[in-house]
This record gives C-alpha cells, sequence and structure tokens, in this order.
C-alpha cells in the first residue's frame, strides 16, 4: 500500500510504508541467517527419529543386557552378569563361533561370485538390461519368501534336489541338507550368498562403469593380459567400493535372523545358531529379555572393530 | 422431516442416555483369543463358526479368534507381557503359564469350579498351571500322543503286535528301515513331537532331570544308557533327516508313505479317515485301515509319555477381566466343551478324567481308543521335581532334546549327557 507522507504536498513523494508482517518476516530472515539455529531446526527432525526409533532402543536394549528383566518382571540391576553367564553357555559359544563362520564364508563368496558377475555384466551382449535387471530378483524378493522355498528344496523327506541328484544318478541316498550341521550351515551359506550377490554385482558393477575404459586400452598397448588388466588397473580402482560393500555385507551378515530362523530355526542341536537367532529364542521365547539383550550386544563391539578398521582403511586409501 | 425425538427413540440413543451408561457391545467389549493352528482344521472351524457366534449372542460382547502357528505363540506372549497390549486369552502348551506368571490373572476361581463341575484334573494339566495355591491358567485339554504305525508293513516284517519293549522296537525297525520304511521321529526344535519324544525317553529309562528335591541328576549312568540306546535306534531303525523336522513333517511322511511309524498326536489317523479317499496305501486302499497306534513300549524302568496340557491364561493387562472370566466358564463349561471335543475325536482329551467316560469313546474307531485314557500315563517336564518356571526354560531351550541329537550326530553318550547336566545346573542351580 502506498500513501502520501502526512503534510506531503500533491503526492510528490510517495514512500512504501512497512507492511504489517514485514518485522516478522524480518525476525525469521535473522533467525534463519544465523546459521547454528539454523542447522539446529534443520537437524531437529532427524534427531527426533534417530533419537526415538535408533537410540532409545539401543539404550533400552543396554539396560536390558545389564538387568535381569524377564518377561513380564521388572529388572533389576544385574552389572555385568548376562555377560558373564552367556560367556560361559556352550550355546553361545557355538553361537558366537557359527556367526563368525557363516559372516566371513557369505562375505567371501558374496564378494567372489559379485565381482565375476559385475565383469560379466560389465561387457556388451544382447539382452544385457534384461538380464541386469532380472539378476536383480533374489534382492528384491522378501526374504521370508525366499527362505521358505529353499526350505522347501532342501525339505530332508521331499527335497527336489534330492530327488533330481537321485533320478539323475548322482546320488544313492539323501543329502541331509538341513539335518546335518555342517551340511546345514553350509546351506545357509549358500542362501545367504544366493540372496546377497546381487547386491554386490550391482554395485560393482556401478564402480566398473566409472572406470575410463582409456587405461585398459593404455595397458592393452603395454601388452597386459586380462588378468594383469584386471589386478593392476580394475582392482586398485575398484578398492574403495569394494570396501563399502563389504563393510555393508559384513553388518548385515553378522546380524542375519530371518535367513536362520526360517531355514533351519538355530538347528539340528544348535548347530546353525546365530548370535541374533539364539538372542530371540533366550530374550523372545524363553522370556529371559536381560539375557537375550546381552546376547545380541556381543554383536556391537565386533561390527564396530570390523567398521572401524575398513573405514579407516577406506580413508587411508583416499588420501594415497 | 423426522424430529430428534423420534429420531433418538428409533436409534435407541434415548434409552442408553436414559440408563447412563453404554450397551453391552458398545462399551469396548471385545475379547481377543488367540490359540494355534489346531492339527484338526475342524476344531477351529467348528469355534470360529459355531461356538464363538453363540459366546458372542451369549455374552453380548464380540469374541475374535486368532489363530497361528504353535511354534510362534511364546514369542507373541511375550510381545503382548512387555507391550501389555494384545490378546485378552492366550493358550498355553506344556508348563508356559509358570515362565509368564507375573502376567497371569488369578484364575483360581474358575480352576476350581471346573475341577469340581468335571472331576478333578490329570497330573499334568494340575501341575502346568497351578503355582502353590494359584491357578495361573485354565487347563483347557491335553494331546495324547502315542505311536502311530502301517500294521501291514510291520507284519510283513514278522511284527503282529505292536512291540512291548524298546528293544523290541529298535528290532524290528531295523528291518523296516533296510526296507526303506524307517521310523520317523524328530529331534529338532519344535514344540510337541521333540520333547513328548525325548523326556518319556529319559524317564523309561529310569533318568530325570531332578530329584525330589529339585538337585540336578541328570549326569546318570540311566541317561547314559537312554543316550546310547538312542544314539543305536536312531542309526539302525529311524528316518536321519528327522533333525530338521518341525511338528508337521512327520506328519506328512508317514501320509506320504515315507515312514513306517512315528509319535504322534491322533491327526495322522484322522486326517487319513477324512481324507480316505486321496489318502491311499501302495495297494490304493484307505491308508487309514492299515494304521494302528500303540504306546512308548517299554524301557528299563517302563513306559511313560508326555501327554501334553494345553491351557487358557486370562492375562492380567485385560480390560475385559469379567467379560473374559465369564467366556471361558462358557467355553470350557460342560456343554459347550463336549461339542469341541467331539470334533476332535480323541486328537484332544479334556483335562479332567470326566472325559474318559463321554460316549464319544463309543463311536471312535478302535485304533482311536488308546487316547481314551492316554493322558493318565503321562508325567511333566521338570521331573521329579515341579514344573515350575526353571523347567520352562529347560523345556525352551531344548537342552533334553538337544542332548538326543547331538549324540545321534556323533557326540559320545558321555559328553552328550555331560553337556546337558551342565546346562541343567546352570538353569536350575
Amino acid at each position: 500500500m502506498k500513501k502520501p507522507i502526512a503534510g506531503g504536498t500533491n503526492g510528490a513523494v510517495v514512500v512504501a510504508l512497512p507492511h504489517p508482517r514485514t518485522g516478522q518476516t524480518r525476525r525469521l530472515t535473522r533467525f534463519l541467517e544465523n546459521e547454528r539455529l539454523l542447522a539446529g531446526v534443520l537437524l531437529a527432525p532427524t534427531v527426533l527419529l534417530l533419537g526415538t526409533f535408533i537410540a532409545y532402543p539401543f539404550v533400552s536394549g543396554v539396560w536390558l543386557a545389564l538387568s535381569d528383566t524377564s518377561v513380564g518382571n521388572v529388572g533389576h540391576f544385574v552389572g555385568l552378569r548376562n555377560f558373564a553367564k552367556a560367556w560361559d553357555d556352550s550355546i553361545f559359544q557355538q553361537a558366537f563361533r557359527n556367526t563368525f563362520f557363516y559372516t566371513f564364508w557369505a562375505t567371501i563368496f558374496k564378494l567372489a561370485l559379485g565381482m565375476w558377475l559385475a565383469l560379466l555384466l560389465n561387457r556388451s551382449f544382447r539382452g544385457k538390461r534384461l538380464v541386469r535387471a532380472s539378476m536383480l530378483l533374489p534382492f528384491i524378493i522378501p526374504t521370508v519368501l525366499s527362505t521358505f522355498a529353499w526350505r522347501w528344496m532342501f525339505d530332508p523327506t521331499f527335497s527336489v534336489l534330492n530327488w533330481l541328484l537321485f533320478k539323475t544318478g548322482f546320488i544313492v541316498t539323501k543329502i541331509p541338507f538341513l539335518s546335518d550341521g555342517v551340511y546345514g550351515m553350509w546351506c545357509a551359506i549358500a542362501v545367504n550368498t544366493w540372496r546377497g550377490m546381487p547386491f554386490f554385482a550391482i554395485t560393482l558393477l556401478a564402480g566398473l562403469q566409472t572406470i575410463n575404459p582409456d587405461l585398459h586400452e593404455a595397458a592393452s598397448l603395454d601388452g597386459a593380459n586380462g588378468w594383469q588388466r584386471f589386478w593392476h588397473v580394475t582392482w586398485p580402482l575398484l578398492k574403495p567400493v569394494t570396501l563399502v560393500v563389504v563393510v555393508f555385507s559384513i553388518i548385515q551378515t553378522f546380524s542375519d535372523f530371518q535367513l536362520i530362523y526360517v531355514l533351519t530355526g538355530g538347528g539340528p542341536a544348535n548347530a546353525t545358531h546365530l548370535l541374533a537367532t539364539y538372542a530371540y529364542q533366550i530374550g523372545v521365547a524363553t522370556g529371559l529379555l536381560g539375557e537375550g539383550a546381552a546376547i545380541s550386544l556381543f554383536m556391537l563391539p565386533v561390527l564396530f572393530i570390523v567398521v572401524w578398521v575398513q573405514l579407516r582403511y577406506l580413508r587411508r586409501l583416499e588420501g594415497a | 422431516m423426522m424430529e430428534r425425538r423420534t429420531f433418538l427413540k428409533i436409534t435407541g440413543v434415548a434409552g442408553i442416555l436414559a440408563a447412563h451408561r453404554a450397551p453391552a457391545f458398545a462399551q469396548g467389549t471385545k475379547l481377543h483369543l488367540l490359540r494355534w493352528n489346531d492339527f484338526i482344521p475342524a476344531c477351529d472351524v467348528t469355534l470360529r463358526q459355531q461356538l464363538l457366534p453363540e459366546a458372542t449372542k451369549a455374552l453380548g460382547a464380540e469374541i475374535q479368534l486368532e489363530t497361528i502357528n504353535a511354534n510362534d505363540l511364546q514369542p507373541r506372549i511375550t510381545a503382548a507381557v512387555q507391550s501389555g497390549n494384545g490378546a485378552d486369552i492366550i493358550m498355553a502348551l506344556h508348563n508356559w503359564p509358570h515362565l509368564y506368571k507375573s502376567a497371569m490373572a488369578d484364575v483360581t476361581d474358575l480352576a476350581e469350579w471346573q475341577a469340581k463341575e468335571q472331576g478333578g484334573y490329570y497330573a499334568q494339566s494340575e501341575q502346568a498351571v497351578k503355582d502353590g495355591k494359584r491357578y495361573l491358567a485354565l487347563p483347557w485339554s491335553i494331546s495324547g500322543l502315542q505311536m502311530a504305525y502301517r500294521r501291514s508293513w510291520f507284519v510283513e516284517v514278522g511284527q503282529t503286535t505292536w512291540p512291548k519293549t524298546l528293544e523290541q522296537l529298535h528290532q524290528v525297525g531295523m528291518k523296516l528301515k533296510k526296507k526303506g520304511r524307517p521310523i520317523g521321529q524328530t529331534l529338532a526344535h519344535t514344540f510337541g513331537d521333540a520333547p513328548a519324544w525325548s523326556y518319556p525317553m529319559l524317564w523309561n529309562f529310569g533318568a530325570a532331570e531332578r530329584d525330589r528335591a529339585g538337585k540336578v541328576v541328570l549326569d546318570a549312568k540311566q541317561t547314559v544308557e537312554s543316550v546310547k540306546f538312542m544314539q543305536a535306534f536312531w542309526k539302525d531303525a529311524c528316518d536321519e533327516g528327522a533333525l530338521a523336522w518341525d511338528d508337521t513333517n512327520n506328519n506328512r511322511a508317514f501320509l506320504s508313505g515315507e515312514i513306517s511309524a512315528t509319535l504322534n498326536g491322533a491327526s495322522i489317523y484322522i486326517a487319513a479317515k477324512r481324507g480316505q479317499d486321496k489318502i491311499k496305501d501302495e495297494k490304493g486302499e484307505p491308508m487309514v485301515r492299515d494304521i494302528d497306534h500303540g504306546p512308548i513300549p517299554n524301557g528299563p524302568a517302563g513306559s511313560w509319555g508326555y501327554h501334553i496340557p494345553f491351557s487358557h491364561m486370562l492375562m492380567k493387562y485385560s480390560n475385559n477381566q469379567k467379560l473374559a472370566k465369564d467366556f471361558l466358564k462358557w467355553l470350557h463349561g460342560k456343554e459347550t466343551f463336549t461339542r469341541w471335543f467331539e470334533v476332535a475325536e480323541g486328537f484332544s482329551v479334556g483335562s479332567t478324567k470326566y472325559w474318559e467316560q463321554h460316549p464319544m469313546w463309543n463311536k471312535v474307531d478302535d485304533a482311536m481308543k488308546i487316547y481314551r485314557q492316554a493322558a493318565g500315563a503321562s508325567r511333566m517336564v521338570g521331573y521329579a521335581g515341579p514344573a515350575d518356571a526353571k523347567a520352562g526354560e529347560v523345556y525352551s531351550k531344548y537342552i533334553i532334546t538337544d542332548m538326543y541329537a547331538k549324540a545321534v550326530q556323533g557326540m559320545s553318550a558321555e559328553d552328550a549327557v555331560k553337556w546337558a547336566a551342565a546346562e541343567l545346573k546352570k538353569i536350575y542351580g
């Protein structure tokens, strides 16, 4: 709104009077110009979400692990008793060893096969897009569903794999896929590899596509063969991406629950229990919430060390 | 145009206002009942389609039934108790009510009424739910477990009657396995068939978890003998794939002709009978005609079974305590229970001896009559100590079952027993 200044003559000078909301806008602008305050405002929703869904459950978990809480009973502080009890528990020791074994081999297989698949998919061939898309299927299907399908395939009585191998003359007696501890663990590793390999392949493929083809061409001109080109050109450039994928995979595999729960339930005789499934059996099925929380917290320092070492190595790589 | 007064009259709101209280149905009177997926699906159908709609009418409240896999019940109970929210009434197996006792409403009045009305509980039904003088849950039924077997296959290897001793069963099992017809018995982490097989193996060799004073006595000669028997029996007579079986696998294996015998509730026989058009033996005859039942044969110390008690727990957090008790009294009363009991055809028997005299037993097939009094020959988890929460913890961790499972996978009998005894001492103290 524009008005002549009071006492002015014939509207020679016209100025704008302050808008009623202009003062508020200025205050808001001043507020937003303060970087610290603005940062606080922008971060608040994230902090709230992280606090509610990450920090609170985590702190509750730590408290449970330090208490003798059982289902329906309020716990009392017992210090590290639950951790000591778990450490002394032979099933826990087995689950602890199993978790490392399972994570190590599943990660190795996922990396090796994922890399191989990524190198194949990096070439040009007919139907490349279709193959790339279908490769993601194991990763897209809900784990529970796909694991149920595997469980049926490994069924002790009606296994289609046993039937196929028997009919083709490869076996004369059934392979105890899930009824033998050693076979059961390798079956779980195989299913985990099947499910997780596409994640490795697609991420490594993205990494491969950022490598300048000129480098390979130059190496070829220098007489490098396929393996030498991979080892001296591709691998060093792919290492940072690979490390990130491996870190993610270790975290996911080490804390895996769904696959083992559905495929073997931790059996036979605890031979395939992982820390997550054993923590669930103790905490949720048996109702010893404090002890279950302590078992699951054993994962934390291990994962922390793994992540810290790998990220440190990654930083060194980036600095080099 | 309808007047305000007419509207209130027609919709019944005037009555509600006059009474100064909401009608029964509008008070949030909705009961949530959580149970397992029954192995006799017709039992769930009867509950859902007949009994619960009648309860809804009789009690003026909506009764909602939810059924889930029995192996998922314990996690659901834990989640419900910790959140203070969930089903008002939850079905329990074994002695689970002891594990969750602080979250259970006291149902002593109902339990005493039921015992009085129906002639006193079987020992395991009472032990499963009674803590001192207080009843933690209301006994519902017992699932009797007997060994279902293929009569003609046993005759083919020279066994014309059900073996009387475990050693005889071992010998006949060897012959059957050689013919590709092994005995099938789970030793996996599954709620019913595994403990119902492994616990009696202890008792029938004279072994026990604890003595009457509560001291762990598992590490004993009798236990080692029992484990050694299982090792030999497993290798010579059993389908070794059963280490990964849940409670449904033996049903499927038996009905498809893969195994010759298995310890089970009567669900195999009942499924074969109800599906006799489809479930045939190798000669094309209905398989049900060739199925019979026998108890776990005698060991050196007798023939005990573990016949699983079921109960209904009224959760303390429920806002519908009065209604839930009314419903339980209605459901567990003779008139209602008898209708469910008849559909179960012996798969589930009552928690009291009264049901042994029910006229249904005169109608069932001969092969089913063994279930009539089976529940009386049962011991309880934790034996010879009380079936308390610690016994429930031992069960939930599958320590007794795993002792046998470890041994049949190659651990020496002595080491398996020592391992289990050490685990028991950590729990029982």
